[in-house]
């Protein structure tokens, strides 16, 4: 089968179903559902279309669109994948697919709800492919608004709080990447936007001009990951989020602001990313794998718990870009891969609790083993999942991360390493609590996961259990695009190091 | 060239259209018993004085009246995006329901009279008819803000507008007699080769007929420190006026200021970049103006409840990111500015569009009567607001990010970092109360026997057209910009 464009069609058919679903009457509700679903499964299957013709011999970008598009600033609309993005790419279109059947449950103003996610749809997917920085940037802002509705109308109690306070953190770090962006239009000797040329003449930047941006840059992702501690915004925005929005949000949002610092960071101001890495990737990161834990202890609301898991987890990713290792750099994309699956499962999950109970109060359950099997299991493989057990895909990805940075930062290694214990704690507590010992008498007549609850969990399941055993099959798209960076980065270290003196 | 009264005519009919289209507008209100297609007659003169300007010869220009006018590049451009503000005042007009209640025959014709006025601030080459164009757009303006007659909030409105606009304009009167003082012409290519050759004695009496000069222009296009007369007129006048007064006003203004900050007292080097008096500082007194009208107008807006005085404080910032491009000194700049001015119209007579929608509505004009909007059958129009308000605050995919990203853009090349991290914060800062009235309208509930929102079919149309260009112009730019790029061009004769 032969395909033009594919990146265009994976980027813009969730678009096209956005602008059926407006013109469709609102009274035809379960029409808005299906088109959304018409609408997202054509972009898994060009994902997969994408992952079985994908080249992984080589680092370069592949399957390119290169268009003019404003002529009188070098803009232009530039697409390509590489293997970072293309990970990222299928899991975009696997969320997104998953994530319009977890929102079956949503039960007012469909019309608009599917419009936005399927809007949000091509902003995520619009970020992973773009190389030409404008475009990136565009499309890194269209996919605020959604969301800002997103939350906003179909969320919980506080949900205009929350809302505002997301749309002002990410507006305010991507005004600084917009910053940034002109910044290195201007400094290189060929004023452009197009990533891979930005990359190509980083050794004319100077080291003093790459901290500046890199910094500002790392501040504008950071807020994405989210860091500490410009985390404050995700826990709101999680615990007021539909269902299917946290399962994004977590799934896919996070992971930009760490595929933003490896794509624009590492790329283009590598020997920055060399000094700073340590401290901004290594040490933050570590705090996060240990705050979020703690944080994650302290919660007495299910979501809120998964939502510091969720950092706790990021911070891993962070701490694998640090290490500069091949094991390191590696695990902490596939880190990335897995924390989207695993999370995305771990909010479906309290989803489906929230939908029968209407409360998330973790001491507010208990027993739901007797009444509910099969989803207690599910939850159990997930749980599980989380912590890291070995045969799932988390082990692995947190392993390559572990004994990466352990050649380079062994102090944090081992705080990140000991932090399994947390996880275990606070996840078993959990479970513990709502699952185990007497059943609720309120909660006798919940029915078990239905077949669309089931759907949406499965899928990911059985992911995660073959990530665990065949990780080969994400890390082989990754290992050349990140070996070249990494060797791009280390390479560029020491020289801008004999330069200084 | 330079042109003599009769032969410069055939570059005038813009001009003359609107002069017999004002009266023609006065026949027909005496004439006729019903005044209903006074409105239409109106918007076909616009339109065609529009497509007049569309179908001008393109050239590097001219001198017309013995230069007193000229007609270049630039003078185009302006005089399209004014005739496109008068088109959209006056379609808003036939759809207000404040405007109905107006003696209309007096309405039409004074905003025709008033357009001219614009224009010719566009084109004037001469102090003198400077001031007159600016004085004959103010004179109108008074009218047209207290055009409504038996409206206490107008009536205040017209008197306020009017004592600071004395005091401005008196202002620069005087500032313009000691320019004539020391270069002993008002015509500014005389002034320019004067001051330039520096025999013009001290720089400080230069700065000093400068600054009240710009206190004039300053009124016009409502920036720090003299814009307190914005809030309350654009609260007062009915909303098509606000509304031509934010765009066509403020771009007469910025059309007057250019012509006379660039190619009256600066010089165009070989680089590109324009190069001002030396020992005269004015750029830097501007850049100061730029920087507090842009945070003073977003943080004020911050505490407003109406919509007018909301979008006016809104406006006041906006040309601050305008005034941004302008004291760049470079055509990069100019250019930035004249995005920016482009796209503010669209997206900001947009606005103004849905707030006349809701007014017709509700009969109100405050937040509280947006609440729930989408849910009391304004889907639309909400959808609309909100794609406005976005692009005024510059998010990506709208008209409004392409002029900020043409301004930020143009101000890092100059190397202006710290103005340029100004403008970007501002931006945060405006997107927390453009956000206001999209959660009135999207998260909250209506309030108890709030009316149900229903649109007039030309006010539709308007809305849709404008929503449309906001969106298609920002993910497809280029036609507005090589527009801009043609109208970077000032005549200053044939040297």
């Amino acid at each position: 089968m032969e395909m033009t464009n594919p990146l265009t069609l994976i980027t813009f058919i969730p678009l096209a179903g956005m602008i059926v679903v407006l013109f469709c009457p609102a009274r035809m509700k379960a029409a808005c559902k299906w088109i959304a679903a018409a609408a997202t499964a054509p972009q898994l299957v060009i994902a997969l279309w994408l992952y079985e013709h994908f080249d992984t011999t080589t680092p370069a970008m592949q399957f390119v669109e290169h268009y003019p598009w404003i002529s009188t600033y070098h803009i232009f609309y530039f697409m390509g994948v590489d293997g970072i993005s293309i990970s990222m790419v299928l899991l975009t279109a696997l969320i997104c697919f998953i994530s319009v059947f977890a929102s079956f449950s949503i039960d007012r103003g469909e019309k608009g709800y599917y419009a936005l996610l399927l809007m949000l749809d091509t902003g995520m997917m619009g970020v992973f492919v773009s190389l030409d920085f404008f475009l990136f940037y565009v499309f890194w802002e269209v996919m605020l608004l959604p969301m800002y509705f997103l939350i906003g109308i179909w969320g919980g109690p506080r949900r205009e709080y929350a809302a505002i306070k997301f749309f002002l953190y990410t507006l305010l770090g991507s005004v600084l990447i917009l910053l940034v962006m002109l910044g290195l239009y201007y400094y290189g000797a060929n004023p452009t936007f197009d990533m891979t040329q930005l990359a190509a003449q980083s050794a004319s930047y100077s080291i003093t001009f790459q901290r500046i941006c890199w910094i500002a840059l790392f501040v504008g992702f950071a807020i994405k990951i989210p860091a500490f501690p410009f985390h404050t915004w995700l826990p709101d925005a999680h615990v007021e989020a539909p269902t299917a929005i946290s399962v994004i949000l977590a799934g896919v949002l996070l992971k930009m602001g760490t595929y933003g610092i490896l794509r624009i960071n590492y790329a283009i101001l590598p020997a920055a990313s060399h000094e700073l890495a340590w401290f901004f990737l290594g040490v933050i990161g570590t705090v996060n794998i240990v705050y979020g834990a703690m944080c994650a202890m302290a919660q007495t609301d299910y979501k809120k718990l998964i939502a510091y898991s969720s950092i706790s987890h990021m911070g891993y990713v962070m701490l694998g870009m640090a290490s500069f290792t091949a094991a390191g750099i590696n695990g902490a994309v596939l880190q990335m891969f897995n924390h989207g699956t695993i999370t995305a499962m771990l909010f479906i999950l309290v989803g489906v609790i929230y939908d029968r109970a209407h409360h998330r109060e973790i001491n507010g359950f208990g027993g739901l083993a007797q009444q509910m099997p099969l989803y207690t299991g599910i939850t159990g493989f997930a749980f599980f999942a989380g912590m890291g057990l070995p045969g799932l895909s988390a082990f692995i990805s947190e392993v390559l991360v572990l004994l990466g940075a352990w050649q380079i930062h062994p102090i944090m290694v081992v705080l990140g390493a000991a932090t399994a214990i947390l996880t275990a704690g606070y996840l078993l507590w959990c479970f513990q609590r709502i699952y185990l010992g007497p059943l609720n008498e309120k909660y006798k007549g919940f029915a078990d996961l239905t077949f669309r609850e089931g759907f949406t969990l499965v899928p990911l399941a059985v992911l995660v259990l073959f990530l665990g055993w065949y990780p080969h099959a994400v890390l082989v798209l990754l290992q050349n695009s990140l070996n070249h960076l990494n060797q791009v980065v280390l390479t560029a270290g020491p020289a801008a190091a004999i330069a200084l003196h | 060239m330079d042109l003599g009264n009769l032969a410069s005519l055939r570059y005038f009919y813009p001009e003359l259209l609107l002069t017999a289209g004002a009266m023609l507008v006065v026949l027909v209100d005496l004439t006729l018993r019903d005044k209903s297609p006074l409105g239409e007659v109106s918007l076909v003169i616009t339109a065609l004085a529009l497509l007049l300007i569309g179908l001008e010869p393109l050239s590097s220009g001219t001198w017309l009246f013995n230069r007193m006018l000229v007609f270049d590049p630039f003078a185009i451009f302006f005089r399209a995006l004014i005739a496109l503000a008068a088109l959209v005042a006056v379609w808003m007009s036939i759809g207000s329901d404040e405007v109905k209640r107006c003696e209309q025959g007096e309405y039409y014709a004074v905003l025709l009279a008033s357009t001219l006025g614009m224009f010719l601030m566009a084109e004037s080459v001469n102090l003198l008819m400077a001031y007159l164009a600016l004085e004959f757009v103010s004179l109108t303006s008074y009218v047209l803000t207290g055009i409504m007659k038996r409206n206490r909030r107008s009536q205040e409105a017209a008197l306020k507008y009017l004592i600071y606009g004395g005091v401005a304009s008196g202002m620069m009167i005087y500032g313009m007699s000691w320019i004539f003082g020391l270069a002993g012409s008002l015509d500014f290519s005389v002034i320019n080769r004067e001051l330039l050759a520096g025999g013009h004695g001290s720089a400080l009496a230069v700065f000093i007929a400068l600054v009240l000069i710009l206190t004039g222009l300053g009124y016009k296009i409502a920036s720090v420190p003299f814009h307190m007369w914005a809030p309350d007129v654009y609260e007062g006048a009915p909303i098509p006026i606000t509304t031509f007064l934010a765009i066509g006003s403020k771009a007469a203004g910025f059309a007057l200021l250019t012509r006379f900050f660039y190619p009256a007292i600066s010089h165009l080097s070989a680089s590109g970049n324009w190069e001002g008096l030396r020992g005269v500082e004015w750029p830097q007194l501007l850049l100061i103006i730029c920087a507090v009208t842009m945070t003073l107008g977003n943080l004020a807006a911050l505490q407003q409840d109406n919509m007018k005085r909301l979008l006016a404080y809104s406006s006041i910032a906006q040309a601050g990111y305008a005034l941004m491009g302008f004291v760049l000194l470079s055509n990069d700049g100019i250019r930035a500015m004249l995005v920016y001015l482009f796209a503010y119209y669209v997206m900001d007579a947009g606005a103004f569009l849905v707030v006349m929608i809701v007014a017709n509505a509700t009969g109100r004009e405050d937040i509280g009567a947006y609440r729930g909007l989408a849910a009391r059958g304004g889907t639309v129009p909400a959808i609309a607001l909100t794609i406005f308000l976005l692009s005024l605050t510059g998010i990506p995919a709208t008209v409004g990010f392409i002029g900020k990203f043409y301004v930020f853009a143009a101000a890092m090349q100059r190397q202006f970092y710290v103005l340029a991290v100004i403008g970007i914060l501002n931006s945060v800062v405006s997107l927390y109360y453009y956000m206001r009235p999209v959660r009135a309208m999207f998260l909250e509930a209506p309030e108890e026997g709030a009316a149900r929102c229903e649109v007039e079919i030309w006010n539709y149309g308007l809305m849709g057209i404008l929503a449309l260009a906001t969106v298609v112009l920002g993910l497809y730019p280029p036609p507005m910009i090589d527009f801009a790029n043609r109208s970077i061009h000032f005549f200053v004769g044939s040297s």
